[in-house]
């Protein structure tokens, strides 16, 4: 667990240049961290890439907190 | 050598203006991965044509208006280049009949290969230009998708719709320095518009300020340059290449 959110928090910090104390579980990709639409389609790609899944449209969609990006990788191991 | 060390995809390029645009990108520096549908033959004299001219080349079948075969094909593209830098949406086909007459099978097939085939195709690739933080689409439209013609409303909904897919997709990708034109090329003299009747054809050419036909080459010199570097400030836009038809 605690793995999985410190990869997730890192590419979350690379990718939306927020700083760490900022990447909470309950933290809203668009309302929180400031992404729009494009950006939580990138991080979903590049998740997708550091753990070696694929991240279906339709889950991606659900994907909206820190804490569901974290959740879903878990669920998938 | 204005597109040296870029990798392309071309589609519908074994013939007619693909054919063209692969062999004009090879000669300004680009490797090109070639799409046909059919015909593998003319697709692999392509191949031999751009290797001739000392770029890298392959052949790749695939039905743009299927997703599967899309997938691969711009996966294998992918692999063999390593990146991805330029897509040409050129693939198309014409099937035409009067609104009356037509078939529901005429309009969905010309739909599915002019129109969705660009969508399936530009999706695929948008990944990979997205990490690369560059890209350059270009989708080839038509003049008539602008003007309307009589005898193709398949072909002409197909391609207002791939201009109007154009301006939504340059404005979705321009924050990741992607850029996404299209050119509408007007009476160009290649297989498909050797199709058309002499009647048709004389018709058009009264159309046609500059008074003449167009060459695949006149698309392709434009294509070349929109994929170049230097044309980053230029997204969303409509080329009409037709001797000054529709003006």
């Amino acid at each position: 667990m605690a793995d999985v959110l410190e990869r997730v928090t890192k590419i979350i910090v690379d990718r939306l240049g927020v700083d760490e104390s900022q990447v909470k579980l309950e933290a809203s990709f668009k309302d929180d961290l400031g992404a729009d639409s494009l950006d939580v389609v990138e991080l979903v790609m590049e998740l997708e890439d550091e753990f070696d899944m694929e991240i279906s449209d339709e889950d991606a969609e659900k994907i909206g907190t820190v804490g569901d990006a974290v959740n879903y990788i878990n669920s998938t191991k | 050598m204005i597109l040296a060390g870029k990798a392309a995809l071309v589609t519908g390029a074994s013939r007619g203006i693909g054919r063209e645009i692969a062999l004009e990108l090879a000669r300004q520096g680009a490797n090109v991965a070639v799409n046909f549908a059919g015909s593998e033959a003319k697709a692999n004299e392509v191949v031999d044509e751009i290797k001739a001219i000392g770029r890298e080349a392959f052949a790749i079948k695939c039905d743009v208006s299927n997703v599967e075969e899309v997938t691969e094909m711009v996966k294998k593209t992918i692999d063999g280049f390593g990146k991805l830098d330029i897509l040409v949406n050129n693939a198309g086909i014409t099937k035409d009949n009067l609104l009356m007459r037509m078939k529901e099978e005429e309009w969905d097939d010309v739909i599915n290969i002019n129109l969705k085939g660009v969508f399936l195709v530009t999706k695929a690739v948008t990944r990979q230009m997205m990490k690369q933080r560059v890209g350059r689409i270009i989708n080839i439209a038509s003049i008539v998708g602008v003007s309307g013609n009589p005898g193709q409303a398949n072909y002409v909904a197909a391609k207002a719709g791939v201009i109007g897919l154009t301006k939504t997709t340059a404005k979705e990708l321009a924050t990741r320095k992607i850029t996404v034109n299209a050119i509408a090329p007007g009476f160009i003299t290649t297989d498909m518009t050797d199709k058309l009747s002499e009647e048709v054809k004389a018709e058009m050419l009264k159309q046609i300020p500059l008074a003449r036909l167009g060459e695949p080459k006149d698309i392709a010199k434009l294509t070349t340059f929109i994929a170049s570097d230097d044309s980053s400030y230029i997204t969303g836009q409509t080329f009409h290449v037709d001797g000054g038809m529709v003006m």
